[in-house]
């Protein structure tokens, strides 16, 4: 057991009286039970708001963007801010997989499967948006640099909109790749727990034949390592990246060099909210409480609470700077921004973002979970219109104010976006009942570190 | 040359590493030791050589980032030059600040990619590949070590039932 020497002071990070087996009975509860009816509620409410999506989705592209609420002087609007929104979620799930492991963070195993299974499925709706916005959807694959008819007119490698589309395909494609590797050890343990022949067969298949030979252990954890040291400032890059989208431009309001931080920041913001408003649900549901304990969510509001706070340092910079440059164009769009016609918008993503994050300070509060649940849902609606804000509200005050103007979203931009919410949440759902939750495999090799039995009869020896 | 091992299960991870230490020192030859989780310094006390699948990542890295310096430059510079917003595209130098951005994406994208891929050939894991672990028990709760027999069976068990193994079984290994 010496080997498994955990300071005292450091909390239980699997409560209860756990064994390695039971961790296997645990995880593989929700797979192997039947699903509630809550489930089949939660996941009726889910595919109804896709399919009403799909609907608008395939009026938009029946009849043309012109069903949206967009003008010649709003062009970004309702999908972009969508898109921003739903790629910032998906930042979380690689940072508590990536970068908590360089730091050797161990209560990240009870939360990373599920927020790495979060931000795959939420940059699967983010990249939605671009794409239905490009008009001519069947034209998509011209983002990418191939030969076509034209011979060889490739695509524009200065433009910031095609390093996104780089970014963010490679963005989803090493999250999945570092996600399924973590899942084969787990993937395993069902195969071998199943006793129904099909169910055997899907988690054979899925597992890819893991054994757990000890050469394999040993390269499994070389490559997640290296996938972490890769994906951590490629973590970073994609919102720099998304910022780059707004940065290189010359509207007043978007063309700040704060941009890359302040969004990378907002997007740990919003991406740890929604794995608190998920694994608040989860935990309960699934009876994974000894696993995603109260700690973690207390560690997690920690992050929101300093995330939150690095974004609100950040709106005020943004003040000043349009201030201090005496650009005046650059000082209206602030001042519109908090007075003018959309003011509502910028105090609900002030009083969403910066306020109400600096609750977390209370450790009466930051460790309830009926409160960090409500913070949670606060702070992704602040979010939302922080990004409402930075794209509406520098687009309708044109150069020329004969143009000015506002946008209203038309009932397809509103059924898009909410069909989006019922995609992520019919995958979700699907995911909570059919994927092992918790890396099982990483918290069985933690336990005798940091369960709460152990320690015990640890800190009972040397007293 | 007889491919006969005996598998011991433990099922405790401790146990199992003075079991493997033991096995060692007395000259036993370990075939394989299957863990349902990651026993940290399992390799080394097993005597396995140090994994070199993170060069590979840093060389396939190098591979992305010179491709992508050339797919840019072939297809901006050479190919098709164009003037875009007054930025014209006739000197690699001059434009590659745009192309940083997309260097390092492709330099993560075949690190990534290509070490995974590599990892799964190595590690023999793929779609429809059967599971090869001796028993089900191992990815849950059970550690099977196997040694080979090198006519020394009766010997060798009695061994074995000394280091805390639970479990003992005699099998041909294909």
């Amino acid at each position: 057991m010496s080997s498994h020497y955990e300071a005292p002071i450091r909390r239980p990070l699997i409560v209860g009286d756990k064994n390695y087996h039971d961790i296997s009975v645990d995880v593989a509860a929700p797979v192997e039970g039947k699903a509630n009816k809550l489930w089949w509620t939660a996941f009726s409410i889910a595919l109804v708001a896709f399919l009403w999506g799909l609907g608008c989705i395939i009026y938009t592209i029946g009849t043309g963007i012109g069903v949206w609420g967009l003008n010649k002087t709003v062009g970004w609007a309702w999908d972009i801010t969508n898109f921003v929104w739903w790629v910032g979620i998906g930042h979380a799930g690689t940072l508590i997989s990536a970068v908590l492991l360089l730091f050797r963070q161990k209560w990240r195993m009870g939360i990373n499967r599920s927020a790495e299974a979060m931000t795959i499925f939420s940059v699967v709706q983010a990249g939605l948006f671009p794409i239905i916005h490009m008009g001519r959807v069947w034209n998509a694959h011209f983002v990418l640099p191939l030969p076509n008819q034209f011979g060889t007119l490739w695509t524009n490698f200065n433009s910031p909109l095609l390093w996104d589309v780089f970014a963010i395909s490679t963005y989803l494609s090493v999250s999945l790749v570092f996600w399924w590797t973590g899942l084969l050890p787990d993937f395993a343990m069902l195969r071998d727990r199943a006793i129904r022949p099909f169910q055997k067969k899907i988690y054979g298949l899925l597992s890819f034949g893991w054994t757990g030979r000890a050469k394999d252990w040993q390269r499994f954890e070389e490559v997640s390592l290296v996938l972490a040291g890769l994906a951590t400032p490629l973590v970073l890059s994609v919102h720099t990246i998304v910022s780059f989208d707004f940065a290189t431009s010359v509207i007043p309001g978007w063309h700040t060099t704060i941009f890359p931080p302040y969004f990378v920041a907002g997007a740990v913001f919003s991406g740890f909210a929604m794995v608190n408003t998920l694994l608040i649900i989860m935990r309960k549901v699934s009876n994974l409480e000894a696993y995603i304990t109260k700690q973690h969510i207390e560690l997690m509001n920690i992050v929101i609470m300093i995330t939150g706070s690095i974004v609100g340092c950040a709106y005020i910079t943004e003040l000043f700077i349009a201030w201090y440059s005496g650009v005046e164009y650059e000082q209206y769009a602030f001042l519109n921004r908090a007075t003018g016609p959309y003011w509502w918008a910028y105090l609900l993503m002030m009083s969403c973002n910066v306020f109400s994050p600096q609750f977390m300070w209370f450790k009466r509060l930051r460790t309830s979970i009926t409160f960090s649940f409500i913070i949670s849902i606060v702070v992704n609606i602040g979010m939302w219109f922080e990004r409402f804000v930075i794209i509406v509200t520098s687009l309708h005050r044109d150069y020329l104010p004969s143009s000015w103007t506002m946008f209203s979203p038309t009932f397809v931009d509103i059924g898009i976006f909410i069909g989006t919410i019922g995609f992520f949440f019919v995958l979700f759902l699907l995911y909570a009942r059919t994927f092992p939750v918790i890396a099982q495999a990483e918290v069985k090799s933690i336990l005798k570190s940091s369960g709460e039995k152990y320690k015990k009869l640890r800190d009972g020896n040397h007293e | 040359m007889s491919n006969k091992v005996v598998q011991a299960m433990y099922n405790d991870d401790d146990i199992l590493m003075d079991a493997v230490k033991e096995v060692r020192a007395a000259k036993y030859h370990i075939e394989e030791v299957y863990t349902p989780f990651p026993v940290h310094g399992l390799d080394k006390a097993m005597g396995l050589k140090g994994t070199r699948i993170a060069i590979t990542a840093f060389m396939y890295g190098c591979v992305g980032l010179v491709f992508s310096v050339w797919m840019m430059n072939y297809m901006m510079i050479e190919d098709w030059p164009q003037d875009i917003g007054g930025k014209p595209s006739f000197a690699f130098v001059q434009n590659m600040p745009a192309f940083v951005p997309i260097m390092f994406e492709m330099s993560v994208f075949f690190a990534a990619h290509l070490m995974v891929i590599t990892f799964y050939m190595r590690s023999r894991l793929w779609p429809f590949k059967e599971a090869e672990n001796p028993d089900p028990r191992t990815t849950d709760d059970m550690f099977v070590m196997e040694v080979v027999v090198d006519g020394n069976e009766a010997e060798l068990i009695a061994f074995l039932e000394k280091t805390g193994t639970v479990e003992i079984k005699v099998t041909e290994k294909h």
